[in-house]
């Protein structure tokens, strides 16, 4: 009983202490994707380029490919963007960029000024391609499988750490 | 000292900057007041109501209802178009819950990871109770060692009673 009297509080307080410890880690801006594992959805969309002629998400099938949702609003891309350079430069894995409710002759402006990693890049208007993926900032970047199925999901700017650790490892392992 | 102050409030400024960035153009025909204006005051009644238990994404703690962020009323658009189209709340509520997960219900459904959060504070409610009515019946069987027992207490009220 009086080893009881001791032994509850403490017990609680740890009980306290790892939740808040837990809670001090973990980033509520950070939403987990419910699309991991699922298929990518489909879209067709202008590209930003001169003639607005249509690309479509099929035209990557049968690739492992990164879809990067960026906009020359926002600044977090502009951090990205040469991270997204050096691993255009590397060849790796082709990245389409989804200018993302952005005007257009912004857009063009960005990637004149400050390179194009892009293979190519189509404009998102009216966002509605962005909510298909469930973005809700940007950049937001998803690996996308030869078979069309979104693998992973990065929210913010893709680091060089992330790069090396989890997505040339992914794109490797889903190459091979 | 004030140097030092304003050069302090940079260095976390610098900090606070948005590691993911978040679209707020409104123009002036779009924002919360607009919102639906086109529809029928039943049907906007009824989207109101239903935006009212949607997150925000992007500020999130406001409603989709509430937010002037530019995703809310790209939302509360196709929420409006999916609505025409004859959607029930369910359906716009699955339609949502595909793209941003259960996050965006403001009232979680009832399945094996949210158990804990909807029976949890009853569970420990009953183990509160349970614990307390241990204790009571405990304390009545053995009074505790270092207490006069009754009788002791009967012995010094007749002392006290006889001798007045």
């Amino acid at each position: 009983m009086k080893l009881l009297r001791f032994a509850i509080p403490l017990g609680v307080f740890a009980l306290l202490v790892v939740f808040l410890w837990r809670g001090l880690g973990r980033d509520p801006h950070e939403v987990p994707s419910p699309l991991l594992g699922k298929a990518a959805p489909a879209f067709a969309l202008p590209a930003l380029s001169k003639d607005d002629s249509v690309v479509s998400s099929d035209s990557m099938r049968g690739k492992v490919w990164l879809l990067n949702f960026w906009g020359s609003w926002c600044f977090a891309c502009r951090d990205e963007h040469p991270t997204l350079m050096r691993l255009a430069a590397a060849n790796e894995v082709p990245i389409v960029g989804i200018d993302w409710k952005d005007d257009p002759s912004a857009g063009k402006a960005w990637l004149a000024n400050l390179g194009d990693p892009y293979l190519t890049t189509v404009k998102d208007a009216s966002g509605v391609v962005a909510i298909d993926y469930g973005v809700y900032g940007a950049p937001e970047t998803f690996l996308i499988d030869r078979q069309g199925v979104i693998r992973k999901k990065f929210i913010g700017a893709i680091t060089d750490d992330e790069i090396r650790n989890e997505l040339l490892p992914l794109v490797h392992q889903l190459n091979q | 000292m004030s140097r030092i102050f304003i050069s302090l409030c940079l260095v976390f400024s610098a900090f606070a900057m948005p590691a993911h960035a978040v679209e707020q153009a409104a123009s002036p025909d779009s924002g919360v007041a607009a919102t639906h204006a086109k529809l029928d005051p039943a049907m906007a009644r009824r989207l109101k109501t239903l935006e009212t238990e949607l997150r925000c994404l992007v500020c999130q703690n406001q409603t989709l209802a509430d937010s002037e962020a530019g995703l809310a009323q790209d939302l509360r658009n196709q929420i409006e178009q999916l609505a025409l189209e004859g959607k029930s709340d369910e359906e716009i509520k699955l339609w949502l819950q595909a793209r941003y997960g259960d996050f965006v219900l403001y009232r979680p459904p009832v399945k094996p990871q949210t158990w804990f959060l909807w029976f949890g504070p009853f569970v420990l409610l009953l183990a509160a109770l349970a614990f307390w009515m241990w204790r009571l019946a405990s304390r009545r069987v053995e009074p505790r060692a270092d207490e006069p027992a009754a009788e002791e207490f009967e012995h010094v009220l007749e002392a006290a009673t006889k001798s007045s």
